[in-house]
């Protein structure tokens, strides 16, 4: 095996609008097994970052611990990234963002470093609707450490080894949902066309965007009867719509077959179109999202799509109506009153 | 009965009910006093409670400016029917006791050597103040009057005291003043000459300030350039964050826009807390966070990461009484080996030790540029008295023109000018610190990944026990490094001859230097050394060398810092005497000089031979 990656790239292929090759965009080479679902996902990264040409510095990726956590060596090589500790992205990229609100923040981890360990922060950084892209690698299993359930894993799903788990299973979306993220999706790693402009529309939503892709383990949970093998989502998914994603500024090329019946306009002018059957639910409707949720799981049936989105929602910087300057830009002349200002605060303890 | 007497020199307690308005009533006769040219020093003796439970208030009169608490009470002010019988016996002989005489004192309260000042408190109150609300707040303000009597203070301060607080409200100021008045007026009446302790107006206050640490603190950060707070509440740290947003609502706003140039951002605990301040300093924001021991403990694991990772932090630790469930409103000195050595793995972290408000604002403000100078987590070690107390002291001055130290952090201009190749963790200096960079700087260069040990010295991936073992020695260079840019200890050698020395630190100080100075008097002379950081200079080991046998005086039971010492300068154990004071109550110095004298009676010091050898100035 080689850890050499080819850097020819054909001549041909064209730069994104900020003058950025795809291999821009690119990481180190994959040390997960091979056919691994984050593999796919961080190829999905990758294209809606090269699509929505971010120049790569200005974007920092940033991740836990686990399976899912190590893949921010795998994409965007040009970008900053903060590897943490377990379960603790949320609160590295709280700080982040506090710092200097003028980057995009990309946070990756896992269905264990998100539902279980980390499960505080994320709550808490979705209620705050920090501005930052939020995805689960979601595998229903504990991969570094071989293989165990993790609160992601659906009830009565068996493992390789037979054995079933009893407990009951954690949505994060749904969470999502009811804690004030401004966007929630659900897509599955094998599912390109969905998954790329899932995460444009994430990236391109002001506040906290949560997408959680459902990442196949192949080789602790991709037994038929495990709900969260490849065999098992393609055969019990449904998507609630489909989507195009269309930036700001940027003209529809794509005509799709159906009429658009949901037209999303978020905070920097860009567009979500959805495309669904009748009668299904608003996605701005936080009740409907959740019901929708709901009513697929009583059915057994995992529902993929953009699930809820609130354009208006806001992040964290506008709660706390902070600068707009970046802080970390900020010197003594920003920040310190002075000498001046010391004597008189001596003077109201005297 | 001999009366206690005294000028400027003397103890008073006041015995209240929690939430009942005295914190205030307190505070205005402590300011009086302040006010009055004299050093002063109050004490919050407080509950873990909100409403109910008994609280005290102790304020130290000095005219020679010992301000640490002295132990003993001199007068007490008893207003508390819970803890009447305690306040009664826990006066010295001579000493006054006021209580409010609206009910008679219980018959077995027989003692024949204090006195018994009745002021009838309830009874004035409810025939003059109609309002039920305002009622328990200025029965509190009668009795402030009657001491102004008794002490034979100025009224006139108090006074201009409360119309000075009730500035923008003047209406309460009213019914205040006339409160102090009708206590002041009951007392003339009723016990003229009575009390032989005496206020009197005194020019010892100079410039001095009267203040709380945190504070000092918060406006230490401010000062500083703190932007990013990531926080969690827990007494006795939370007036730290509280008196930073307070700070920052007033210095940083921008006036054009109203927003605000600070984030303080209430975390779900300590764990976020401390993530949101490793977050934002490594994005190039100064970060702080204020907490107290069992914080500390939740912040471990980050704090390693912080270390092994070389991000800037700063951190409050505002030390209680353990555990977390344990006596959070009481102080103490004993998260000092938590905090040394915080973390899993082998680290090690930079403590500050302030011993007044100011050096809580100086010491706070270091700290944020040794933590990015050094790229690691620097510590400041307040306590409970130290922090939520109000102290005499110096004022708080900050140098015209003094600029931030960011430490090695390269620009887009520098990156461009680079003729080596760059290395995250690469030390091309020789002094163990490496060059970092901001996200965001530049299109090309400066790019890392930032990650624990698994790599080598530009942030590229490897679990090669050659790079990690290279790096732990870089780090090690690195502490070399961080002891020639901490504040030095404060030695004081009056006697070239003793053999004796104490070291102390933070909140011990003030009661420490007083007790060493009765202790002279009594003949027995010791040097002294507070110690204001760790690691430890040569200039400690020199101290240490230079005496027969150590005093290590600090409040905890085990003797933290004694053994910090012993630890890191391999230092024989029975040379340092541990001297613990851990009751929970700021440390005495007249309970220090008995702890000293026993200390030194049970190991055959000869008291009578060091007065003679030593003893030459």
């Amino acid at each position: 095996m080689t850890f050499q990656r080819p850097t020819f790239r054909h001549p041909d292929l064209p730069p994104n609008s900020a003058g950025y090759n795809l291999r821009d965009y690119e990481g180190g080479i994959s040390t997960l097994c091979a056919g691994c679902g984050h593999d796919s996902i961080c190829g999905a990264i990758i294209q809606a970052c090269f699509e929505l040409a971010i120049p790569p510095h200005q974007l920092v990726k940033m991740s836990g611990i686990g399976c899912s956590s190590k893949t921010p060596a795998y994409f965007l090589g040009k970008s900053h990234g903060f590897n943490s500790v377990h379960g603790r992205m949320p609160s590295i990229a709280t700080g982040a963002n506090m710092a200097n609100r003028d980057l995009v923040y990309l946070g990756v981890s896992g269905d264990g470093d998100t539902a279980s360990i980390g499960m505080g922060q994320f709550v808490h950084a979705v209620r705050r609707n920090l501005n930052m892209v939020y995805i689960v690698m979601n595998n229903g299993c504990y991969g570094l450490t071989k293989g165990q359930y993790s609160a992601t894993a659906d009830k009565g799903t068996k493992s390789k080894k037979g054995s079933v788990n009893a407990l009951e299973s954690i949505d994060l979306c749904e969470l999502a949902i009811q804690l004030g993220a401004g966007f929630v999706g659900r897509s599955f790693s094998g599912d390109k066309k969905q998954l790329v402009p899932m995460i444009k529309a994430g990236l391109a939503h002001k506040g906290l965007s949560f997408i959680d892709v459902i990442s196949p383990c192949v080789t602790f949970n991709n037994n038929p009867e495990s709900t969260k093998s490849y065999h098992w989502v393609r055969e019990h998914s449904e998507a609630t719509n489909t989507f195009d994603f269309v930036p700001f500024r940027q003209t529809i090329t794509t005509e799709y077959e159906d009429s658009v019946d949901q037209e999303v306009r978020l905070h920097d002018d860009s567009v979500i179109h959805l495309h669904k059957h009748e009668n299904t639910p608003d996605v701005t409707d936080r009740r409907q999202a959740i019901d929708n949720l709901e009513d697929h799981k009583a059915e057994g049936v995992i529902l993929t799509g953009v699930l809820y989105v609130n354009p208006e929602s806001a992040d964290t910087h506008d709660i706390l109506n902070t600068s707009e300057k970046s802080f970390n830009s900020m010197g003594v002349e920003d920040l310190c009153p002075g000498g001046d200002v010391l004597a008189k605060i001596n003077e109201s303890y005297r | 009965m001999k009366q206690l007497q005294g000028v400027n020199d003397f103890v008073i307690r006041f015995a209240n009910v929690n939430g009942s308005g005295s914190a205030s009533a307190n505070n205005l006769f402590a300011k009086a006093v302040f006010r009055m040219g004299v050093p002063v020093s109050p004490k919050n003796i407080f509950p873990s409670n909100i409403q109910g439970l008994p609280t005290w208030y102790e304020v130290r009169v000095n005219e020679q400016g010992y301000v640490g608490r002295r132990g003993d009470i001199d007068m007490v002010v008893a207003v508390n029917g819970q803890t009447l019988r305690q306040d009664y016996d826990s006066l010295v002989p001579g000493g006054y006791f006021l209580f409010d005489s609206s009910k008679p004192l219980p018959e077995d309260f027989q003692r024949d050597d204090i006195t018994v000042i009745g002021i009838p408190l309830t009874f004035l109150c409810n025939e003059t103040f109609e309002n039920p609300r305002m009622r328990p707040l200025l029965k509190n303000i009668i009795y402030v009057g009657a001491l102004a009597t008794l002490l034979d203070m100025e009224l006139q301060v108090l006074i201009d005291s409360v119309n000075r607080q009730f500035q923008k409200k003047p209406k309460l100021a009213e019914p205040n003043i006339q409160a102090l008045e009708l206590g002041y007026a009951y007392a003339q009446e009723h016990h003229p000459d009575t009390c032989q302790l005496k206020v009197q107006r005194s020019d010892k206050v100079g410039d001095a300030i009267i203040m709380d640490g945190n504070s000092a603190t918060a406006l230490g950060a401010l000062y500083a350039g703190a932007t990013v707070v990531g926080w969690y509440p827990i007494t006795p740290s939370t007036s730290v964050i509280e008196a930073f947003g307070r700070y920052a609502e007033k210095y940083r706003i921008e006036a054009d826009t109203g927003r605000i140039k600070a984030a303080i951002v209430q975390a779900e605990d300590e764990l976020a807390a401390i993530g949101i301040v490793i977050g934002a300093s490594w994005n190039g924001a100064r970060a702080f966070t204020a907490t107290s021991g069992p914080g500390i403990s939740l912040m471990n694991e980050f704090l390693g990461l912080a270390y092994f990772g070389e991000i800037p932090a700063v951190l409050i630790d505002v030390q209680r009484a353990g555990p977390s469930t344990g006596m959070p409103t009481r102080t103490q000195q004993s998260d000092v080996l938590e905090c040394a050595y915080a973390s899993h793995g082998d680290t090690k972290h930079p403590l500050l030790f302030p011993c007044d408000p100011r050096e809580c604002f100086d010491m706070t403000a270091d700290a944020f540029d040794l933590a990015e100078h050094l790229q690691t987590p620097v510590m400041v070690m307040s306590d409970l008295d130290l922090g939520m107390n109000d102290h005499f002291g110096p004022p708080l001055s900050w140098e015209t023109g003094r600029s931030y130290d960011r430490g090695k952090v390269l620009s887009a201009e520098e990156l461009d000018t680079l003729t080596t190749r760059w290395g995250r963790y690469k030390d091309t200096d020789g002094d163990g610190i490496c060059y970092r960079t901001y996200p965001g700087t530049h299109p090309e260069k400066g790019v890392y990944f930032t990650r624990g040990t698994s790599r080598d010295e530009y942030s590229a991936y490897t679990e090669s026990s050659a790079a990690y073992q290279a790096n732990m020695e870089r780090l090690e260079l690195k502490w070399e490094t961080t002891k020639r840019l901490l504040p030095l200890a404060r030695i004081k050698t009056p006697f070239p001859k003793a053999r004796l020395g104490a070291i102390f630190y933070g909140s011990t100080a003030p009661a420490a230097y007083e007790a060493i100075e009765l202790l002279h008097q009594r003949g027995i002379d010791i040097n002294t050394m507070r110690l204001r950081a760790f690691p430890f200079q040569q200039e400690v080991l020199d101290f240490i060398n230079n005496h027969e046998l150590v005093f290590v005086i600090e409040q905890n039971r085990d003797g933290q810092m004694r053994t910090l010492l012993i630890n890191e300068e391999g230092l024989p154990s029975d040379k340092m005497v541990h001297i613990g004071c851990y009751d929970g109550m700021p440390v005495a110095s007249r309970s220090l000089v008995r702890a000293l004298e026993k200390a030194m009676g049970g190991l055959g010091i000869n008291l009578q031979q060091l007065s003679t050898q030593g003893g030459t100035q």
